[in-house]
């Protein structure tokens, strides 16, 4: 059967069960929007393509399938590059398509052009530039398999507007084997016998597990790791849900604003079993100091990953379930009693905490969301104190129900992730917990949510400060707030000039019926909570220090 | 220390452009790559000559076996493993008459090979392991040396 470039893609999509493509059409494009026209598929006109990409991927995030989005050649493409980075830093599954001139006329600096490969090369996992229509099934095929197995990651097919309007033979390859590319699943047996090994001999264990543990699907072979062995667990911020943090093993999140619990424990931990982390800077502190005394553990799909910020002792390459399901067939409990009581301790001894005084607490209301929708909303979160505030005081206890871009930080990721979250999982309650700089980023996406009915709640945390910048001014900068103060528009007339329905929250007493009232409301809601100006996180550990070195509230 | 890595990499376009891109984007250091197909057309090897500890190294070795499109990454040296190694280089001396003789013993004593002369300029070259293109080099400077090119190394294993 001979197809058209264009139709050739919307069938292979179709093959791959894709449901959204998320994205904006272009000159380059037209061929592929008159295939998409009757297609099945469904197509999510955002308002920016960097809105496309974050939606693709928190669709991604929510669903463990593979993300979609598509943006016209030159600038189209290019707005796509934050969210594409983003995708690559927390290795999420997407597939991004860019329109590109006609072949004959790539290199030669045409309207509307730019060498989208070679932009995106540092920040894809692989990226393909189709120089032939009779190629495209195949390289499609592979860019999702490429995109959802091993260490995922967004993978890029550049389309040059001929190759969509030629005509080829179409035939969906039903095996994909590439030579060069065999990731490692299984973990070595001995490795994990030596692991074993090591737990049992260990006196001061602790669990450290990151975004590998979901995105491997292993939240159920971690538990019963916990189940049979008692060790205690600390999560990073994009491991958070992959075990239950109201459970009394739970240490909540480590870090630079993790728990002073999490952080003791690591740092005077015996060994360390690292579970799809990376040992981050956000998590390690000071490298030197971190954890003198641990063996480390580390199993990870990634072998760079392994060894690269921190020395380990019993290196695993290998999915994180595959590993878990072994391991758990020959671990023992470990005699840790003393461990034990030392951590519930510290535990006791330092929760979380704030100060009640001084107006509405941004920390008040997260505990409220979470009080209100019993830990079974998906917290999609902007990036600053309103992400770190929304890590700390709520209690994840599920998979992919918390959604943020950890590795790269992105301000604005909040709202289009949330959509792809909410078209995801329609049945579920989304909130972006957001700042009020950050809102801002990529607000016109509020047009998405309305348009598509989505009732995604939006909690704005407004100090009108780019919080997290103005917090590092006052502890490190001797409180010079150097253009970090922000005047904002009103976000309730905001909201409802989009379609929305606008919220403003002053008063601790009207947050609990607000949120009742948004939870009702089948459209999006933007809530502008009106929280005290110079709220900090806490605790934190500054740069370069170890951490266990934490300030703590005043 | 220096390192000899040998990477088979699918014959595609972008490949150079993805190693190239990495070690400039991981902060490696690499002080010579070669690149050329194999008797497979569908496949090239490079001979990557990078510098650093032994930490670094292993990362230099593992970042390039991620890239979809490397095959397999082996570093030689690491591995002891017995190889050839041969650089190339192309000289453009001036010779004046009086230092013809002169020439002539340097040129047969690092087995140089003359490949084009006008009357007072020639091209010649010179094959080997590194240390014979080192000392090659350090002899060749009496003379008024014009241009040097430098081939990066290749390695083979038996």
């Amino acid at each position: 059967m001979k197809l058209k470039g264009a139709e050739i893609l919307v069938e292979t999509l179709k093959r791959e069960e894709v449901e959204y493509i998320f994205g904006i059409p272009g000159g380059v494009l037209l061929p592929i929007f008159d295939a998409l026209y009757d297609s099945s598929i469904k197509f999510i006109l955002t308002r920016h393509e960097q809105g496309a990409a974050h939606a693709a991927d928190g669709y991604a995030r929510a669903t463990g399938k593979v993300g979609v989005c598509i943006a016209t050649s030159g600038p189209g493409a290019t707005n796509l590059v934050t969210g594409i980075a983003t995708a690559s830093m927390d290795s999420i599954p997407m597939v991004i398509f860019t329109g590109q001139v006609k072949r004959k006329l790539i290199g030669n600096d045409a309207f509307q052009e730019a060498d989208v490969t070679g932009i995106t090369r540092p920040i894809t996992k692989h990226s393909y530039l189709v120089k032939d229509t009779q190629d495209l099934a195949k390289i499609i095929r592979e860019a999702f398999y490429i995109a959802s197995s091993g260490r995922p990651g967004p993978v890029l097919i550049d389309l040059p507007v001929d190759v969509t309007v030629e005509e080829s033979e179409f035939e969906y390859p039903e095996k994909i084997e590439l030579r060069s590319y065999k990731p490692t699943c299984l973990g070595h047996p001995g490795q994990i016998k030596k692991a074993a090994g090591l737990i049992k001999q260990s006196k001061k264990p602790i669990i450290y597990a990151g975004g590998g543990v979901l995105i491997a699907d292993a939240n159920r072979e971690l538990k019963q790791l916990i189940d049979k062995t008692s060790i205690p667990i600390t999560t990073t911020l994009l491991g958070l849900g992959c075990f239950p943090e109201t459970h009394p093993l739970s240490l909540k999140m480590l870090g630079m604003h993790g728990t002073i619990y999490a952080n003791y424990a690591i740092m005077n931990s015996d060994l360390i079993i690292a579970i799809g982390a990376r040992f981050d800077d956000r998590v390690t502190g000071n490298t030197e100091k971190f954890a003198p005394e641990a063996k480390i553990i580390h199993i990870d799909i990634d072998p760079t990953t392994i060894g690269k910020n921190i020395p380990v002792d019993v290196p695993i390459v290998g999915d994180a379930k595959n590993v878990l399901k072994e391991l758990n067939k020959i671990v023992q409990k470990p005699d840790i009693e003393a461990w034990l009581t030392q951590v519930k301790e510290w535990k006791a001894k330092n929760p979380l905490r704030y100060s009640q005084k001084g107006g509405l607490k941004p920390q008040y209301v997260m505990e409220e969301i979470y009080k209100l929708t019993k830990g079974e909303a998906i917290i999609v979160t902007e990036v600053g104190q309103n992400q770190m505030w929304a890590a700390q005081f709520y209690n994840y206890t599920k998979p992919r129900t918390f959604i943020s871009s950890g590795g790269l930080g992105t301000m604005g990721y909040g709202l289009p992730a949330a959509i792809g979250a909410q078209f995801g999982c329609p049945d579920k309650t989304v909130f972006d917990i957001a700042g009020d700089g950050s809102i801002q980023m990529n607000i016109q996406e509020l047009a998405t949510a309305v348009l598509n009915k989505l009732p995604i709640k939006v909690a704005i945390l407004n100090n009108s400060y780019l919080g997290m910048v103005r917090q590092w001014q006052e502890l490190f900068y001797k409180k010079r707030y150097s253009h970090t103060h922000l005047v904002n528009p009103d976000f309730v007339k905001l909201a409802e000039a989009y379609g929305a329905v606008g919220f403003r929250i002053i008063r601790k007493e009207d947050v609990v019926p607000t949120l009742k009232k948004a939870l009702n409301i089948k459209k999006p809601v933007v809530m502008d909570f009106v929280v005290k100006e110079e709220e900090d996180v806490f605790p934190m550990v500054p740069a370069g220090e170890a951490i266990d070195r934490m300030i703590e509230m005043a | 220390m220096k390192h000899t890595i040998s990477v088979l990499v699918e014959n595609k376009p972008g490949v150079l452009a993805r190693i190239a891109g990495l070690f400039s984007a991981r902060g490696f250091n690499i002080d010579s790559l070669s690149v050329g197909r194999t008797e497979d057309p569908t496949i090239s090897e490079m001979t990557v000559v990078a510098e650093g500890d032994e930490h670094i190294l292993e990362q230099i070795a593992k970042q390039l076996y991620k890239l979809i499109d490397v095959i397999k990454v082996e570093d030689l040296t690491k591995a002891k493993i017995e190889f050839i190694e041969r650089e190339l280089i192309l000289v453009r001396l001036k010779i004046s008459s009086d230092e013809e003789k002169k020439f002539q013993q340097i040129a047969e004593k690092i087995g140089a090979q003359i490949l084009k002369r006008s009357e007072d300029v020639l091209i010649a070259e010179v094959v080997g392991e590194q240390n014979k293109i080192d000392t090659a080099l350090d002899l060749l400077k009496q003379f008024d040396i014009q241009r040097i090119f430098r081939t990066g190394k290749i390695a083979m294993k038996l």
